[in-house]
């Protein structure tokens, strides 16, 4: 099977690489790339820890084709601090204690970064919904959302 | 298996002529799933979100709506207009998974993955919604209902695809809701599903009304005995009465780990009441009835 060319931006650069058609976009970015922040979790789009964005949207990165990938803008977990400047999202995390074994926090952190770009003053009702594709085991869900609470006070300066 | 992505509908039925195996692709989430879990193994994956037509909302000349096939969830939620006519058909598109999957996900792939308890399906029947299908003839109308086959199979013919779902204009004094019961919160497969659609005259009684019911037989159902019922009433507790015990007559249910068929059966009368109320809700709401 020949593979596919595809080139893409990634995190703001321009990216190639080679596929098979079959590939999930999760596996390209992991495999390939070696962006391994991106995490597989059920690989079936229920968890949510293989989040990126994909031209402004948040979705599953196992449940898209890596071909489709061709000319999009994809944002990974990798592009998210600005050096060694955390999001305000990752240092609430921190401060907050909003992870223990962190498998699912870079879905959590694209998600959530996601919500506060489109909405900066979320009530708490929002913040669960919009995290709902997101599972974590650790935490009970309580300081997850105090961190995006807290971030999204930073936010809003 | 190769991938392709079309830029123009002729392409993508040459595509689909060129390969008996090839498989359509919107919004991937049921596809995708099926090919990593091995249900399926399509030798070629036609992806239609690089066709321009098919990516976007458009009001019609006659103030209906036509949504493109690649159109995701995501985007119907955000157009006010489209949810201020339809709110039931762009709840029950909404109800389908995470805001991940929503960022992908389709009502026309929803329909043509066939399954009995997709969410969008009876809120589109329920809006009174037809299908553009393309196919080596041509374009054709096909009502939404008549889409869906059997679970996981549909009754286009060989290599046709749907292109558009199109919602009629919202006629004055209406109101469409779509409700569905889940063991959880959020998050689940519908057992039961109940999208009604109700009209009303300018004395205050039905005009018109239809309603679609999911989960509760091998396809969606249009039940006409239910609507029928509600025709011409002013909505008294007899007329919902017959309309409940009509859709529980047109249920074919099953058994299965979501619900026996015996509580499915019970569920649609409750979800059927509850959706006229909310339908009824939203059409007076506009004229300031009641």
């Amino acid at each position: 099977m020949s593979k596919m060319h595809i080139t893409t931006s990634i995190n703001g650069d321009t990216t190639e690489f080679l596929a098979e058609a079959d590939q999930t976009l999760l596996s390209a970015l992991r495999d390939n790339l070696r962006l391994t922040g991106t995490k597989e979790g059920c690989g079936s789009g229920d968890c949510g820890a293989c989040s990126v964005r994909v031209d402004g949207r948040v979705v599953c990165s196992c449940l898209m084709l890596a071909p489709e990938a061709q000319d999009r803008a994809i944002e990974t977990i990798e592009g998210m601090a600005d050096g060694d400047n955390l999001h305000p999202v990752q240092r609430r995390f921190l401060e907050e204690a909003a992870l223990q074994c962190g498998f699912c926090t870079p879905g959590f952190l694209i998600a959530a970064r996601d919500l506060l770009d489109r909405n900066p003053n979320p009530t708490e009702t929002e913040i669960r919904f919009w995290l709902a594709g997101n599972l974590c085991r650790c935490t009970g869900y309580d300081k997850i959302v105090r961190a995006v609470q807290k971030a999204a006070e930073d936010v809003r300066g | 298996m190769q991938y392709s992505a079309p830029e123009t509908i002729e392409s993508a039925l040459k595509l689909l002529e060129s390969d008996d195996d090839a498989r359509v692709m919107a919004g991937g989430t049921d596809l995708i799933v099926q090919m990593t879990s091995g249900m399926r193994s399509p030798s070629h994956v036609v992806d239609i979100k690089r066709i321009p037509e098919l990516c976007g909302v458009v009001q019609t000349a006659d103030g209906g709506w036509k949504i493109g096939a690649a159109v995701p969830g995501a985007e119907l939620n955000e157009h006010v207009e489209l949810k201020r006519d339809w709110p039931g058909f762009v709840e029950a598109t909404d109800l389908i998974g995470s805001m991940q999957v929503q960022g992908r996900a389709t009502p026309v792939g929803n329909l043509c993955n066939a399954s009995p308890a997709g969410d969008a399906v009876p809120g589109m029947v329920a809006a009174g919604a037809t299908v553009t299908v393309a196919g080596s003839n041509g374009f054709r109308d096909v009502a939404a209902h008549d889409v869906p086959a059997a679970p996981g199979r549909t009754n286009l013919e060989k290599n046709e695809f749907v292109i558009a779902v199109n919602l009629p204009p919202k006629p004055p004094n209406s109101g469409d809701a779509y409700l569905r019961f889940i063991p959880r919160t959020e998050m689940d497969i519908a057992v039961v599903g109940t999208g009604v659609f109700l009209a009303f005259g300018e004395s205050g009684h039905v005009r018109e009304a239809r309603i679609a019911l999911g989960a509760i037989a091998p396809t969606v159902v249009f039940c006409t005995e239910a609507a029928d019922a509600l025709i011409g009433s002013r909505l008294e507790e007899e007329a919902i009465e017959a309309a409940v015990l009509a859709a529980r007559n047109a249920c074919n249910p099953i058994d299965d780990k979501r619900g026996t068929a015996e509580f499915r059966v019970h569920t649609v009368g409750v979800l059927i009441k509850r959706s006229i109320a909310i339908a009824t809700q939203r059409a007076k709401r506009q004229v300031g009835m009641d």
